[in-house]
């Protein structure tokens, strides 16, 4: 039994599930590590999804799919940003506006372009790259071989390093944990928060890509609730790139598993829950202390 | 000049003339959606306005969607007032109603004047401990009520999801076998012909009770001026005397019991049962509500009667332009909302400056 969960496709579905997880995941993190709260994370990953889907199938390329799949992200971002930096409103409430419009949006452009409410036409999925070496299990040769699965590694271990060993990542923490020292020192704390935010739209948005060429097409609300899942391993990661990924690779575990024992007629619905009571409990201080960004989610208001 | 206010400064026209201005803008740029379907926007809005608000079934259908909105969007008020933001209302409603229809499943042959009392505070309960658990953790570890509420949203559909398919499962179905006739809510159409066919039903009226009541209890009690004080300023709150952590606690607990009310509307008014996903995001769309609504409980009920009729109007255009425009029309209303209360008065006090320097030439 314990064999027969925990094999290759085992493995390969976990993946699967933590790829969007962490690059969301780490769009957060930049978000909020430059002092924007980042609740349309769930918002950003469907309309990413969307313009995915529509770029392939319209040209065909993959390609063009995924650098549309992350202009729509970038684009839903550029509106939390403008909103919660520039018009300095509430970035909690701007987000549920946010998430809220992707459903809406998404749903109103399938019917026009695919008459169907439900979901859009199938899609081609992402070339990969060939290993050779697991030929004989295609699904995992493929999956292994997938680009954004190397890519999001990349972005995880490199996302460590920008933050906390350049000047970049120095200054993007500076104007989200204490943006009146940073101004003062001549940081500009609007031009890092919006590379922030807009960091965390072509992250999230590149997770909707992945879902839509992982599904081979869009379906309405497809998203379903991975931005909350991907907000809440941030926090169990603290804020940092390392964490929030092995967080999102626990998350994935697990879900993995709820998916494995689905047939087994245990609740799965105990196992479902892990990510959401981690996340209460860590935040309750019982592992570890949990601390946002000092200045996270307070708009900068220049002294006079 | 000095001491004197332009009537555009008070804040009670802001407080009217902001949300007014955000719906106006946003239908202006629904408009724009309706172009690029090629319809016609004032063909539609036609429509939309004279099916719901025009016939006596379609304001029966406006008033269902209505009273779950009331409870979730006086939810988040009195949270809000309490200087807490409660995106729990979704996760409240959920338990709220689902005891609801568990204590009425086992109710049989209780009389209908103890059935319906009880099933009230069973709401109540389900959805006051949903939010007594992040009012607490809140109140004593310091944890964020944002992200946990949130949590407790996705932990809440899980629990109700386990009992309604593994535990209290009518076969084939996903909702739980039905309550106690003596517990249910009578429709309107019973008494007034001419709503007939449409849901609405007496929780109306414990929807509008409990806006009395929200009011009330924040304006005219002690407990309301300590909750108040809380919300505005909470280091002057300890000063003085009032313990901020109970505060919080008792704020988070009433604002989940009055999201549980929404039990009332859907299993005791309507389908006698807890059905699985039977709300799709009310208490999200409560949050728009208080927002739309200034937090104060009779704003809220004109908030919920706007975003009730846009929900059932959305339906009533869905063969002229797809009904998500009425999701796109709220979402722009709520940014709109939040938008404006800055850029609003920020251009009133330019327009202000300029008035005065004009006036001084």
């Amino acid at each position: 039994m314990i064999s027969q969960i925990f094999s290759l496709a085992f493995l390969a579905q976990t993946i699967r599930i933590t790829v969007p997880y962490s690059l969301a995941s780490l769009g957060g993190v930049y978000s909020e590590r430059g002092g924007v709260v980042n609740i349309a994370l769930e918002g950003i990953i469907l309309n990413g999804a969307f313009c995915a889907t529509v770029g392939t199938y319209y040209t065909g390329s993959a390609l063009f799919g995924v650098i549309c799949g992350i202009a729509g992200g970038l684009l839903t971002a550029l509106i939390h940003a403008v909103v919660s930096i520039h018009i300095k409103a509430d970035q909690i409430i701007s987000g549920i506006a946010i998430n809220l419009f992707a459903v809406g949006i998404t749903k109103f452009v399938l019917e026009i372009l695919f008459h169907s409410s439900s979901n859009s036409d199938r899609i081609p999925g992402l070339p990969h790259i060939h290993l050779g070496f697991i030929e004989n299990q295609p699904d995992v040769a493929r999956l292994l071989g997938n680009p954004l699965v190397l890519l999001t590694i990349i972005i995880v271990i490199a996302s460590q390093f920008i933050i906390f060993k350049t000047r970049f990542g120095l200054r993007l923490r500076a104007v989200g944990e204490n943006p009146e020292a940073a101004d003062t020192v001549g940081i500009s704390v609007t031009l890092y928060r919006y590379y922030g935010v807009l960091i965390s739209g072509v992250l999230a948005g590149l997770a909707g890509a992945w879902l839509a060429f992982d599904q081979h097409s869009f379906t309405d609300g497809m998203s379903a609730g991975r931005g909350y899942i991907a907000l809440a391993a941030m926090i169990v990661g603290k804020w940092n790139p390392l964490g929030a990924a092995a967080a999102c690779l626990l998350f994935g575990f697990a879900e993995s598993l709820q998916i494995q024992l689905q047939g087994a007629g245990l609740p799965t619905q105990f196992i479902q829950m892990i990510p959401y009571v981690a996340t209460i409990i860590v935040l309750a201080g019982f592992i570890g202390k949990a601390v946002a960004p000092g200045a996270d989610g307070v708009p900068y208001e220049k002294e006079k | 000049m000095d001491g004197k206010k332009h009537w555009l400064e008070h804040p009670a026209t802001q407080n009217f003339l902001i949300p007014i201005l955000a719906v106006i803008l946003s239908f202006a740029v629904g408009a724009i959606f309706i172009l690029i379907v090629g319809q016609n926007p004032l063909e539609v809005y036609s429509i939309l306005f004279s099916q719901t608000l025009g016939t006596s079934y379609g304001v029966g259908q406006l008033l269902f969607k209505t009273t779950p909105l009331i409870f979730a969007g006086l939810s988040v008020a009195l949270c809000f007032r309490a200087g807490l933001f409660n995106i729990g209302a979704e996760g409240q409603l959920q338990m709220g109603a689902f005891v609801t229809a568990l204590v009425g499943m086992y109710t049989f042959g209780v009389p209908a004047f103890l059935e319906v009392p009880l099933l009230i505070l069973a709401g109540m309960v389900g959805g006051g401990v949903w939010g007594f658990i992040p009012g607490y953790l809140k109140a004593k570890t310091g944890a964020h009520e944002v992200i946990n509420t949130i949590m407790l949203n996705f932990v809440a559909a899980a629990l109700v999801s386990y009992f309604v398919t593994n535990v209290y499962n009518v076969p084939a179905t996903v909702h739980t076998p039905p309550i106690a006739p003596t517990g249910r809510l009578s429709r309107f159409d019973t008494v007034f012909a001419g709503f007939a066919g449409s849901p609405v039903n007496f929780s109306i009226l414990i929807a509008l009770l409990a806006a009395l009541f929200v009011w009330y209890y924040i304006d005219r009690t002690r407990y309301g001026y300590e909750l108040r004080v809380v919300g505005l300023n909470p280091k002057a709150a300890e000063y003085g005397g009032i313990s901020v952590s109970k505060n919080i606690i008792l704020s988070m607990t009433i604002g989940g019991a009055i999201a549980g009310l929404v039990g009332t509307n859907f299993v005791m008014g309507y389908k006698y049962y807890f059905e699985e996903g039977f709300s799709t995001g009310t208490g999200f769309m409560g949050i728009a509500v208080a927002l739309l609504g200034n937090n104060n409980p009779f704003g809220v009920i004109l908030a919920a009667l706007l975003f009730g009729m846009l929900e059932y109007g959305g339906l009533v255009i869905n063969t002229m332009v797809p009904k998500e425009l009425v999701s796109i029309l709220q979402a722009i209303v709520i940014i709109f909302v939040i938008s404006s209360n800055k850029i609003f008065r920020r251009i009133l006090v330019n327009f202000l400056k300029k008035r005065t320097l004009s006036i001084n030439d």
